[in-house]
């Protein structure tokens, strides 16, 4: 006994849905439809974008981070000087921090791919741009000639007293073994704050650069730049992929993207973004081969939805 | 084309083509006639508003695609500082996110209408490709914005691009890369895939209804225009 032929499948066969339609026709204009498309869709785009605009917040630079924050800032150059910022411990494509990889399972896709973008903080955010003023602060040698131990051990107890200074101001810092520390992030600090450390870090000793990984990577590690997101609902637990600045609309066909940042176990785990990639790449490939796919290409069947769609050429069988 | 019919039978022979041309002008001809390419008529089924989402999709990727020319005129940054640029810059979100409103409701559609059947997968497939790649583009384009909120796309998005390794090639703080994707490659896959989508719509038709029968009024050729409703016969 053969197999009845299953009506969801995507093979060519010898039936209604295969055969070239030999029923009843309505009368049907191509090109007018595309026009009638075009000027109906011409006046919504043209009405929304007269009446609700769009979002441009100013971006945020390091002269602006560096005036507004200084304490901050100052707290996050130490971290870069001692490899203690999220960048120094990123791990690839930055550097080779261990363990700091997102794994699935013994896939580890992020070491695989190497460090091809290589960071290092201490010298790419803070010595090179010290380095390139007229007139380097002699802390930049005495760093320079300073052991990794030491450079440890300063950048640690400098660390340390910021955290405990009142509001976290350097000015307020106690005495300590602190070796260059406070005077090469003071000089950052002031270079910042008249504005030439944007330009120095972005074009990286080049005229031309278009490349603004290692501005992007020093504002992240701060608590400056993150803290504006969290005020504009756009950090990762506010759904901010589907958010903009403002009340707009963001990429809200990301949705489920971003929701599944907000669920357990993805949400407190350390391999949340390949854990949450790996789901939405899937789910993507389920729903691109669902023909192929006894049981999700039957659901139309069985939850007719269809029937609201024909359901003139269902009235009329 | 080396012979057109058998003039002592009087009979239309299926045209020969001997040079490559030739072939691939039979190929299209065979299996996209004009008719097809630019039917006049619809299956009588095509009567609903779901269908009106494809070509909304296509007029908003209209709108797109103008817009952001108007905007690759004068750069990535002119509409920080122009009254028109900011203005051009709205219409080109605007029609982005009417372009994937339209997309996601005619997605749904199709699958509901289970619209992969009678050889159709090609066309379901790449519709999903010409969805994905789609949002790969609008997400450059929201990279490219050289303001606050495309900061912190890149700040942000770099991890989940990182895990998997694919921002040691792709980098989204590198605003020189993403922009050539954003204006050249992107647009040219999209471009390419939805006119593939297309073609194929046009190839196999529009899938008719489910369990549709032979016995359904609208296949029977013989009903008068009463019984049946409007329309001709195909």
């Amino acid at each position: 006994m053969s197999r009845k032929p299953d009506p969801m499948s995507w093979r060519k066969r010898d039936d209604i849905a295969s055969r070239p339609w030999r029923g009843r026709a309505r009368e049907y204009d191509l090109f007018k439809e595309l026009t009638v498309g075009v000027v109906v869709v011409g006046l919504l785009v043209l009405g929304l974008s007269a009446v609700l605009s769009s979002p441009d917040d100013p971006s945020v630079t390091l002269k602006s981070w560096a005036s507004a924050a200084p304490s901050d800032f100052v707290a996050t150059a130490t971290a870069e000087l001692g490899g203690t910022s999220d960048t120094a411990g990123y791990g690839p494509p930055y550097n080779t921090t261990a363990d700091a990889s997102q794994k699935l399972g013994p896939i580890d896709l992020q070491t695989f791919s190497g460090v091809r973008i290589p960071v290092d903080t201490a010298n790419d955010f803070v010595i090179n741009p010290l380095k390139s003023l007229p007139a380097p602060s002699t802390a930049v040698s005495e760093w320079a000639v300073g052991t990794d131990k030491q450079h440890t051990d300063w950048t640690a107890a400098y660390s340390d007293a910021l955290s405990k200074a009142p509001d976290n101001d350097p000015a307020q810092v106690g005495r300590g073994d602190y070796g260059p520390v406070p005077a090469l992030t003071g000089a950052l600090l002031t270079m910042a704050q008249q504005g030439a450390l944007d330009g120095v870090l972005q074009a990286n000793g080049s005229f031309y650069s278009t490349d603004y990984t290692p501005s992007i990577l020093f504002l992240g590690d701060g608590t400056y730049f993150p803290g504006l997101a969290d005020t504009a609902h756009l950090t990762g637990d506010q759904w901010g992929m589907m958010n903009e600045t403002g009340n707009y609309p963001g990429q809200s066909w990301l949705w489920l993207f971003s929701f599944l940042y907000q669920v357990e176990p993805v949400k407190s785990s350390p391999n949340a973004d390949i854990l949450v990639v790996s789901i939405m790449v899937l789910l993507t490939l389920l729903l691109t081969f669902v023909p192929f796919i006894p049981g999700l290409r039957s659901l139309p069947r069985r939850i007719p939805i269809h029937r609201l769609i024909w359901k003139d050429y269902y009235r009329r069988r | 084309m080396t012979a057109d019919g058998d003039p002592g039978t009087g009979i239309e022979a299926e045209p020969r083509f001997s040079t490559w041309t030739g072939k691939a002008r039979g190929w299209m001809l065979h299996r996209l006639p004009p008719d097809k390419l630019l039917p006049e008529d619809q299956p009588s089924y095509v009567a609903s508003w779901i269908y009106v989402f494809g070509m909304g999709a296509i007029a908003a990727l209209v709108y797109i695609i103008v817009s952001g020319c108007v905007l690759a005129l004068n750069g990535p940054a002119w509409y920080h500082v122009s009254g028109l640029g900011h203005f051009i810059n709205s219409t080109h979100l605007w029609s982005v996110e009417l372009f994937f409103m339209f997309m996601v409701i005619h997605l749904w559609g199709k699958y509901w209408m289970a619209a992969w059947r009678g050889g159709r997968v090609l066309t379901w497939i790449t519709g999903m490709i010409a969805f994905v790649v789609s949002i790969v583009t609008a997400f450059t384009g929201y990279l490219l914005q050289t303001n606050f909120d495309s900061q912190w796309i890149a700040f942000q998005a770099k991890d989940a691009l990182n895990a998997v390794g694919v921002g040691a090639w792709f980098n989204v703080a590198n605003l020189g890369q993403i922009l050539m994707w954003h204006i050249t490659l992107l647009p040219l896959a999209v471009a390419g895939v939805v006119a593939l989508h297309v073609l194929l719509v046009r190839m196999h038709g529009v899938v008719p209804p489910l369990e549709a029968a032979a016995t359904d009024a609208q296949l029977q050729q013989d009903l008068p225009d009463s019984a049946a409703g409007e329309g001709k016969h195909l």
